[in-house]
């Protein structure tokens, strides 16, 4: 069914605070939680306001007192008006603070750029020490906020906004470890958030109508990134495609690139937003589609890239090529 | 204050004894190969000493008693002062002040926390009172009656999230936290008024809904006297506005912008520890 995975938090989280007194829900006047939900949790839930480098070092200062905070806010306010609380009061002290970021890539759809966040997996990767995930539907938001309260230290978590698909059933997902959702030699199709993720299982489907088998990651840990089973997956490949709502720069596209030129070379081709800001109104179905981070562009993308990519030393996928 | 504080207090001498005491540090510091920021820890040493030395209920045999007091230093570039006061007050050895500023020192020119005593890092500015936001909170969830402590600097009441966290403070009715404004007058290029100017500052701070005081910032006697009453009325956050001197006890640079940040050549530092000497005589 499909699901938000920003209420999958909330109504994860809600049962934890009366089982866990050290855990905290701050709250950034977001209205994920209502007067109901807030009144349930009493004094574990505060509303902070509109104001978020106040939210983040609130957190800091209580989870530096034990306690473990849970905020909420827009990832785009998070990641870029607080950065500086992020990284000093909250990273720098390795503190278990959960960042719960809503509207997530393209989920803030017609609210604009201002409210869209494509640069957050690259800035919170950035900061050592901070473990990142973007959980790809409400079961694996669910999982992870439960996975949350094992982790010593602070957590990003890329939520969206309205209801998403679920992913087919596949290995349990858990913080830290990329799920492999299906396995081919031929290409490395690894993403991240709901839309990619499917987008990547439907492509996989059609290029193995063209005899191309691919793997296909979900990669929904950031950092730490999982490169043992990138790096197995890869092995083989003639190629790695990444697909993410994210600027092409720095996100899932760059981990990936950044770990694989190092460890196992081969040829990766980034797909993403393009270096632009988002200049229409959309949904987020609207936007995937508009700056084609879909299925068919990853089969377009596999096919024109493997016409090109046998390289010496590895035994190419040229006959699989027509 | 604790029987064994007023005990340690007594070994130590009058709390203008101790700030002497932490002065000459912070001179000393500021003769180091980096210098310092010499002005504005001049400015707030007798509010450090005032803390450390009579109000603050903490013990540095145990430096992680989840009951304590808790103290930040929001104008983190007053670091050089917190050492020297921290060291004082027995969280560590005096001698190693000397490291300051210098290779393989762990004492950075901003607080960090490796240094024993030190609650958080601060430096850039404006981060501190969300965080005494925190500790206050997490203290009356569990129903502890520590206070939490924050020392701004008056430039530092330009960061708008300082606002934000007095907003927070007044609406959460934190009144085990208590806020200290070093009101030096002046930041680095000039004076704090001319560049962006806070005054009424009391009046600011009231109509935030927080329990407002003034004070001479050079008294620890007094200012002691103050803290260790807040809170002052029930319900509200304290804030003591302590009016201080930029560089004070150097009269070559009180009161001057000058005095920022300073790297005292040897003459220099003669004279600045002269002139300490010459300052604690005229009492």
């Amino acid at each position: 069914m499909s699901r938000a995975t920003r209420e999958a938090y909330r109504d994860a989280l809600l049962p934890l605070l009366a089982r866990h007194p050290e855990l905290m829900c701050l709250d950034s006047d977001t209205g994920l939680f209502t007067a109901d939900h807030a009144a349930a949790a009493g004094e574990q839930y505060l509303n902070l306001g509109i104001a978020e480098q106040n939210l983040m070092g609130v957190a800091a200062g209580m989870a530096a007192c034990g306690r473990v905070p849970f905020v909420n806010t827009m990832a785009a306010f998070a990641t870029s008006r607080a950065l500086e609380a992020i990284k000093i009061d909250i990273a720098y002290n390795r503190l278990p603070v959960r960042i719960m970021a809503t509207h997530g890539g393209l989920a803030a759809g017609h609210l604009g750029p201002t409210h869209q966040a494509l640069e957050d997996l690259a800035v919170m990767r950035a900061l050592p020490g901070m473990t990142v995930v973007v959980p790809a539907d409400a079961a694996a938001t669910e999982a992870f906020v439960a996975q949350s309260l094992d982790l010593p230290g602070p957590l990003y978590v890329r939520l969206g906004r309205k209801a998403t698909p679920p992913l087919p059933a596949g290995p349990p997902p858990v913080i830290g470890q990329a799920q492999t959702l299906r396995q081919g030699g031929d290409v490395v199709l690894a993403s991240c958030g709901p839309y990619p993720v499917l987008a990547c299982l439907a492509a996989a489907d059609v290029l193995a109508g063209h005899g191309i088998e691919a793997t296909v990651l979900n990669m929904h840990t950031l950092r730490p990134l999982d490169t043992e089973t990138l790096t197995a997956a890869a092995r083989p490949a003639d190629l790695v495609v990444t697909l993410e709502e994210h600027w092409r720069g720095g996100g899932l596209g760059g981990a990936v690139a950044e770990t694989l030129a190092e460890r196992e070379p081969v040829r990766v081709v980034r797909l993403g937003v393009p270096d632009t800001f988002v200049d229409q109104v959309g949904s987020q179905e609207h936007l995937v589609a508009h700056y084609d981070l879909t299925a068919e562009r990853v089969v377009r993308t596999v096919r024109t890239a493997l016409d090109t990519a046998a390289r010496p030393g590895r035994s190419g996928r040229k006959e699989h090529i027509s | 204050m604790s029987g064994n504080q007023l005990l340690e207090r007594d070994a130590l001498g009058t709390l203008d004894a101790v700030a002497a005491r932490i002065r000459r540090h912070v001179v000393d510091m500021c003769a180091g190969p980096e210098g310092g920021h010499l002005g504005g820890g001049l400015s707030c040493t007798d509010v450090l000493t005032a803390l450390y030395f009579s109000v603050l209920d903490v013990d540095p045999r145990r430096p992680d008693d989840p009951h304590r007091d808790r103290f930040l230093l929001s104008k983190g570039h007053a670091a050089l002062a917190l050492y020297a006061t921290l060291a004082e007050r027995g969280f560590f050895p005096v001698e190693e002040l000397a490291g300051f500023g210098r290779p393989g020192s762990r004492l950075m020119g901003h607080p960090v926390r490796a240094v024993p005593g030190v609650e958080l890092p601060t430096g850039s500015l404006g981060h501190g009172l969300a965080l005494g936001c925190g500790f206050a909170l997490a203290a009356r969830h569990a129903g502890s009656p520590a206070r939490s402590f924050v020392l701004l600097g008056d430039g530092e009441l330009q960061e708008g999230s300082v606002w934000e966290a007095a907003i927070a403070a007044a609406t959460l009715r934190l009144d085990r936290l208590v806020a200290v404004v070093d009101c030096n007058g002046l930041q680095l290029t000039g004076a704090t008024e001319g560049i962006a100017p806070m005054e009424p500052l009391a009046e600011r701070w009231r109509s935030f809904g927080w329990s407002v005081r003034e004070a001479d910032g050079h008294d620890p006697a007094l200012l002691a006297e103050h803290l260790a009453a807040a809170p002052w009325e029930p319900g509200k956050p304290s804030v003591l506005i302590a009016r201080t001197v930029k560089g004070h006890g150097l009269p070559f640079l009180a009161g001057r912008p000058a005095s920022h940040y300073v790297t005292l050549s040897p003459r220099n530092h003669s004279r600045a520890l002269n002139a300490l000497r010459a300052t604690e005589a005229g009492g």
